[in-house]
């Protein structure tokens, strides 16, 4: 042992580090060389060839149906006829055959009637067929000025608007008793889990639909994780930068949160937690990001919806858009509601950011899904929505302590569940 | 489609579903305005029909028909599979004629492989043929001969070969009955009587039965009369099928003589005024019916071929599988007529035809 650890010793002070690092990877390089360049020895393909193929978007054009495909499975595929409702019909493709996780686009030439419903079978080569159903059939929108425009606005009204809106509850909760307070954010919590899970649920429902070779699910979870950790990151750099601009470092900062929770009635028992916890603008800060990330998600479905045209923007759907996302609002307003009087003039602008930050992602949102939409990339963002509420709810949890530094205090409980019931209330309106 | 009477639907999964998946949405498609038919369509008819089936396939171009047209995409090249459906339309296979006893004696020989076929353009199904192609050899003999098949099993499964017709228990080619299924690399000679006059058909009745025939071990089998049938004409022999190319029990090619559209793209060519007789047989397999019809024309038709006067005078006739029967017709036009199963579905999937009257 002595002996082996002498020689990794001296070897490492005669090569650089980086380059003692690097040499596992060049032999795992030569042996894969190897191995390939002796013809793969030892492995025959067995059985027949598997052929999975997910159709990642579906465009429809006067007398024209157009698939984005993906090869989804282990080995290539040649898709050799189209099938509409039973019918074989001419189509163009790019590719005679598609390999592995490489995609092509199938253009259909089919008279196609606007609102019904196409059963669109591609055939392989082997015989076998990828089914894929459009529901119903109504004209993809050309991706123009006056489109986005549209998609905008659309944004607009179920993200940033109601957002805004939502947000005018400040100067109603700052004037209202700081028990009540404590109650918003309870309710904030409730608000910001519903959203959460609703986002997981989403996306992994999404994710079943797009190429389950680029991770499927797990996609959701990915996007989770590294929003979770992200904000997480970003977080502790706020907390760094706050301390410093303070001037006091973190001395001034715990006495900040020290009046915030003399104010809400508690003991001296809450300030260790209220050291632990963010600062009242941080926090609103993260909660517009998770719900930003989130409308992004939400944005992102509309879009895609609109554009392959089963989604009816209907008032109904818009008004109830509209009351769903003002809850929103209140949730970043709500750890703000006793910081009255810091920094009057720059709060405005804040304020506004923080709307901005939260609602205008919708219209990105729907931009994206309306022009370049992928089941895939609809799974991984909607994980991004589910990690980043998940952390904003990690970074709001100790400002609902009680002086005996309890979480689940019965008002925080009655915040929480009322927040739930709000959203799935107002989700029934958007339910259709 | 059972997702349809799913009205619970979520938000999300509205618009999850909307990006593409499966659920069909019935409250939306009452959203969706419903024009009658899309600008599209009415642009489309109005540039001749390109959409009507058909209606631009050339005889000679037929290989590269235009995007414009329906039907399937691209051709079938006869060498790949080793057989052309226009050439097995008049192709008879006779026999060895032999005299034994003051008697004549057919003799045949069939060997049954297990062999890859393109049943539509790029699409290979993994078929298993009498001498190669599907339908297997038009045998013909005529009435009171004596019939000897030498069946060879070159496939790696068990097959037989039962014939409609009237023979012994020994001949008759089913598992459960000696002399039985005939092994892989195995053989067994056939012999029999041939009877009654008409068109009658074969196939493997080995199990399980729907396999063994829809995979393509079928052929036609004509008995002629011993007064010939009259007046001479040009003979085409046509076997309705289908092929299940991804396992689910139901067809997804139709086709007379395999090939789908093969007819389509490159029409049959007759002569005008002379006498047409088809041996029409339907094997199709997974589907109850299958049906014939002919354009701008009527067609006497012989059930089963077994009477020489004509039953119907027709221009469409239906047929459950193993049913099978002889049209006579003359086209007193020229010009090009289409003929396909009166099923449109299986018409659209390949079954589809022209005839293209010459003088």
């Amino acid at each position: 042992m002595e002996a082996g650890q002498a020689t990794a010793g001296r070897l490492s002070r005669r090569m650089p580090a980086w380059l003692v690092g690097l040499l596992p990877l060049l032999l795992l390089g030569a042996a894969i060389g190897l191995f390939v360049g002796l013809g793969e020895p030892g492995l025959e393909r067995n059985g027949v060839p598997v052929e999975q193929v997910s159709v990642e978007r579906t465009v429809l054009r006067p007398g024209e149906i157009e698939l984005v495909v993906r090869n989804d499975g282990p080995d290539p595929v040649a898709i050799r006829q189209v099938l509409v409702n039973d019918a074989f019909v001419a189509f163009e493709q790019g590719a005679g055959e598609i390999e592995r996780l490489r995609g092509d686009t199938i253009t259909i030439e089919y008279p196609w009637i606007e609102g019904e419903a196409y059963a669109v079978a591609l055939m392989t080569a082997t015989g076998g067929t990828i089914d894929h159903a459009i529901d119903v059939a109504a004209e993809t929108p050309e991706a123009d000025v006056g489109f986005y425009g549209l998609m905008a606005l659309v944004g607009l009204y179920v993200g940033l608007i109601p957002v805004a809106i939502g947000m005018l509850w400040l100067p109603w909760v700052r004037a209202i008793d700081p028990r009540w307070v404590q109650f918003l954010l309870a309710l904030t919590l409730g608000l910001l889990a519903f959203l959460g899970v609703d986002a997981l649920l989403e996306g992994t429902e999404i994710a079943g639909t797009g190429a389950e070779a680029l991770g499927g699910a797990s996609l959701v979870f990915l996007g989770a994780g590294v929003a979770y950790f992200g904000l997480a990151g970003v977080d502790g750099w706020l907390r760094g930068r706050e301390s410093r601009t303070a001037g006091g470092g973190i001395g001034t900062g715990q006495s900040r949160r020290e009046t915030h929770a003399a104010g809400t009635g508690s003991g001296a028992g809450l300030d260790a937690h209220a050291a632990a916890s963010a600062g009242p603008w941080r926090l609103a800060l993260l909660v517009a990001l998770g719900i930003g990330l989130h409308n992004l998600g939400e944005g992102l479905a509309i879009g895609s919806a609109y554009a392959v045209g089963s989604l009816a923007l209907g008032a109904a759907l818009i008004v109830g858009f509209a009351l769903h996302n003002t809850t929103e609002g209140l949730a970043i307003v709500a750890p703000i509601a006793d910081d009255a009087g810091t920094l009057p003039r720059r709060s405005l602008a804040r304020f506004a950011g923080l709307g901005l930050l939260a609602g205008a992602p919708a219209i990105l949102g729907t931009w994206i899904g309306a022009s370049a939409y992928n089941p895939s990339l609809a799974a991984l963002l909607f994980g991004f929505g589910a990690g980043a509420i998940a952390q904003v709810i990690v970074q709001i949890a100790p400002s609902v302590r009680d002086s005996a530094g309890r979480l689940l205090h019965p008002l925080v409980a009655a915040g929480v569940v009322s927040g739930l019931l709000l959203m799935y209330a107002t989700g029934l309106l958007i339910s259709l | 489609m059972s997702e349809l009477s799913n009205h619970k639907l979520s938000r999300r999964k509205l618009l999850g579903s909307a990006a593409g998946t499966a659920a069909a949405l019935p409250v939306l498609h009452e959203l969706v305005p419903h024009q009658q038919v899309h600008d599209s369509l009415a642009r489309a008819a109005g540039e001749g029909g390109h959409h009507g089936h058909g209606a631009g396939a050339g005889t000679a171009d037929a290989a590269h028909r235009g995007a414009a047209h329906s039907g399937a995409t691209g051709s079938v090249d006869p060498a790949v599979n080793g057989f052309d459906p226009h050439e097995i339309l008049r192709d008879f296979d006779r026999g060895r004629v032999k005299r034994e006893g003051g008697r004549t004696v057919r003799e045949f020989e069939i060997v049954a492989e297990d062999r890859e076929i393109e049943v539509a353009p790029g699409v290979k199904f993994a078929a298993w043929a009498y001498n190669g192609r599907i339908p297997g050899p038009t045998l013909r003999a005529t009435e009171g001969e004596r019939v000897r098949v030498k069946f060879v099993n070159a496939s790696s499964h068990p097959h037989t070969m039962h014939f409609h017709g009237i023979h012994p228990a020994r001949q008759d080619g089913v598992p459960q009955v000696p002399r039985g299924n005939v092994e892989p690399g195995g053989f067994f000679t056939y012999e029999f009587e041939a009877e009654p006059f008409g068109l009658h058909l074969y196939h493997c009745h080995s199990t399980p039965l729907a396999d063994h025939i829809a995979k393509g071990l079928y052929g036609a089998f004509v008995i002629d009369p011993k007064r010939r049938r009259r007046p001479k004409a040009d003979e085409l022999v046509m076997v309705m099928n289908g092929f299940d190319t991804n396992f689910d029990r139901a067809n997804e090619v139709y086709a007379v003589n395999t090939v789908a559209f093969a007819y389509h793209d490159k029409p049959v060519r007759v002569k005008r005024d002379e006498l047409v007789r088809i041996y029409l047989v339907n094997i199709l397999e997974f589907d109850l019916l299958n049906s014939f019809h002919v354009h701008a024309n009527f067609f006497d038709w012989y059930p089963t071929g077994t009477k020489l006067e004509a039953r119907d005078f027709t221009d469409t006739v239906i047929l459950g599988q193993g049913e099978r029967g002889i049209l006579e017709l003359r086209f007193p036009y020229t010009g090009k007529y289409m003929f396909h199963a009166h099923v449109s579905e299986f018409a659209d999937l390949g079954w589809m035809g022209f005839f293209e009257v010459v003088d």
